[in-house]
């Protein structure tokens, strides 16, 4: 079974972190996800760093332009993570637009994930309907999930129908926003989260974008599976490095 | 129709929407009504009448003797350096802010790589009273510094890009970003035939009516309606677009596009989409673009703010692919020598954008009885400062 089904099946209100790969250095992909694993994490998100990410507020836009500096591409993290799973059980999800992977080779970029121990995929800017008509075949060919995204704009209709090709869980967007903290969750963001959960869809719903703190963290719990922080994780390690990561997740979970 | 967008979106294998889902409801939205609502009688009659009386179309097909005479053909100018605020961006601006009030929008965001289309898009805001926020490089706030200024004075709201290259592309990004955060009020002027379907399409039917015009015009003197080549600079093609856009599937018309090699090919600072481009996707569409391996979008240079693009529309890739147009590229120097040339020679100051097209001239060989049709798309007064610096004026 695929780690990510399997962590769904025996854990509840569970903490998804992002972080960009190849940044602050190179070589921190690893040491960082022994961290997160250490801090009780339960699915990590690796960023696959783009040149111009649309969807991303000023921290990840700040974050991938540092790690394409630093040389991190889709051929050096997947010989980072080449043994990744002699030391790693987390399920593992890579994060990335889809320009870079459509040069890697769609094929090539699924092969290759799913040979070091990748679980599945979120590419924020390949349509659902690009993916079904061209690419499911592949994933499911390297037994890949791709995660999906809805909003508060996106139609019943098509949650729905996101519900129905959705494997793994739904990513779902807090708020009509880029990606960033904005430390609190307001009570039109409340409803949106009411009225989802109460959709009973079949595929677990992860909350992210503008998940930052305790606050905003369990506001997202009570109403999801669980919540993914990226923005917030990359200011404190800007701020404090990767030695103290656990602090973070400390300060996320427990009051 | 064969160069023309399918019912998916496409331009052969170019084009499509590769969105984020944060932008769907905005693009379906705009994909289910555009069609609508531009065929309507109402719309038509708004927007043919503001091209008339405010825009001051139809706009000259001007016969250049002297130039004619040096290269021994029948050389032609479509001015649209003489619309409103001085450029054809202000055709697409103006179908724009019509099909957003129609769709209940009250703010317009846009981006602009020289200003021309900024300009375009604050103008026409102000005359609908719509508010009004522009995304620019904060590169090209400092080389179009006029067009910035008139966009203050418009009561647009001007946001500098300081991401990336701080050009046309960041500040593209930053209008998407923009709209991700705004996706229920605002509408999205692109300016130019790139992005999400159903963009390209829509410009390129709002600029489509410079062809039209050339139709009328050319049958008046030339007794056809058609040329023999038609001539236009692309960065992101709106102004060719349009050009093309009547023309397409007529075999007779030769259509050429002219790119900005910068400092040259391979000089490593250049804004030749189609000799250095490779398939892949940017801004929502998949099309030719400049890229490294890693898929990496790289910067683009021309010394013209409006062509270092790094991308094409995907309808000129499409027409580069199936070979029906013939792309060449034109350095900075050699487009800078020919905003000299063609001011003294008919006193007309291009746009350096436009100044590109005419190096054609220089390269390829036509006949006496050749009937050629140049977009003359801009006027050079935002660019005189690039100008007197070049030429030490």
């Amino acid at each position: 079974m695929n780690r990510i089904d399997q962590i769904f099946l025996t854990k509840e209100k569970l903490l998804s972190i992002y972080f960009t790969a190849g940044y602050p250095n190179l070589n921190d992909t690893i040491p960082i996800l022994k961290k997160l694993q250490e801090a009780g994490v339960d699915i990590i998100e690796i960023g696959l760093p783009f040149s111009d990410p649309l969807a991303d507020g000023p921290t990840i836009q700040e974050s991938s332009k540092i790690a394409l500096n630093n040389g991190m591409n889709s051929e050096k993290l997947f010989n980072q993570l080449k043994n990744v799973r002699n030391e790693i059980d987390v399920p593992l999800v890579i994060m990335g637009y889809f320009n870079p992977i459509l040069q890697y080779g769609v094929d090539s970029f699924c092969y290759n994930a799913n040979k070091v121990g990748i679980d599945g995929l979120i590419i924020p800017d390949l349509p659902l309907d690009v993916y079904t008509n061209k690419y499911e075949k592949i994933f499911k060919k390297h037994n890949l999930h791709n995660m999906f995204l809805i909003t508060p704009q996106t139609s019943e209709k098509r949650i729905k129908l996101i519900d129905d090709i959705s494997k793994g869980f739904i990513y779902m967007v807090s708020n009509s926003s880029i990606t960033g903290a904005k430390g609190t969750i307001d009570q039109s963001q409340l409803n949106y989260f009411k009225r989802i959960s109460s959709l009973n869809l079949k595929t677990p719903q992860l909350i992210g974008f503008g998940i930052s703190n305790f606050e905003t963290y369990n506001n997202a719990i009570n109403y999801s599976s669980g919540a993914i922080i990226g923005s917030a994780f990359i200011e404190f390690v800007k701020k404090e490095g990767i030695n103290n990561i656990e602090k973070f997740i400390e300060k996320i979970t427990k009051k | 129709m064969k160069y023309n967008v399918d019912k998916n979106g496409y331009y052969g294998d170019f084009g499509g929407a590769y969105i984020p889902e944060m932008l769907y409801p905005n693009i379906s939205e705009l994909k289910e009504n555009y069609l609508k609502i531009i065929s309507e009688p109402k719309f038509k009659k708004d927007f043919n009448l503001l091209l008339k009386k405010y825009v001051g179309r139809p706009t000259p097909l001007y016969f250049a003797e002297r130039l004619s005479n040096k290269y021994n053909t029948k050389i032609y100018l479509k001015r649209e350096d003489l619309c409103h605020t001085g450029a054809h961006k202000i055709n697409n601006t103006i179908g724009q802010i019509l099909l957003a009030k129609r769709l209940g929008k009250n703010r317009i965001i846009a981006e602009t790589g020289a200003g021309q289309h900024g300009v375009a898009t604050a103008t026409v805001c102000a005359l609908m009273g719509v508010k009004c926020v522009i995304y620019m490089g904060e590169i090209d706030i400092k080389r179009q510094a006029p067009n910035v200024a008139r966009m203050k004075m418009l009561g647009a709201e001007v946001k500098s890009a300081k991401s990336g290259s701080k050009t046309l592309k960041d500040a593209t990004n930053e209008a998407i970003r923009d709209w991700i955060n705004n996706p229920v009020d605002t509408h999205y002027i692109i300016g130019s035939v790139v992005g999400p379907h159903p963009y390209p399409d829509m410009v390129a039917r709002f600029q489509s009516v410079i062809s039209d015009e050339i139709k009328t015009q050319l049958l008046n003197t030339e007794n056809r309606d058609y040329p023999d080549y038609l001539i236009a600079c692309v960065g992101g093609g709106s102004n060719a677009a349009g050009l093309y856009y009547n023309y397409l599937e007529n075999k007779n018309v030769k259509i050429i596009a002219v790119e900005a090699a910068g400092k040259g090919i391979s000089s490593g600072e250049s804004a030749a989409t189609s000799i250095l481009g490779k398939e892949g996707i940017i801004h929502g569409s998949k099309t030719l673009l400049m890229q490294n391996k890693d898929g990496q979008i790289t910067e683009p240079y021309s010394i013209s703010a409006g062509l270092d693009y790094p991308g094409i529309g995907p309808m000129h890739a499409n027409l580069y692919r199936s070979k029906r147009a013939e792309f060449v590229s034109v350095t900075d120097d050699e487009a800078m020598n020919w905003g000299l040339t063609l001011s003294q020679m008919e006193g007309i100051i291009p746009a350096i954008e436009t100044a590109h097209a005419f190096s054609v001239l220089d390269t390829m060989n036509f006949k006496p009885s050749d009937i050629i049709v140049f977009n003359c798309s801009g006027r050079g007064d935002k660019d005189l400062d690039t100008y007197i610096n070049y030429f030490k004026i």
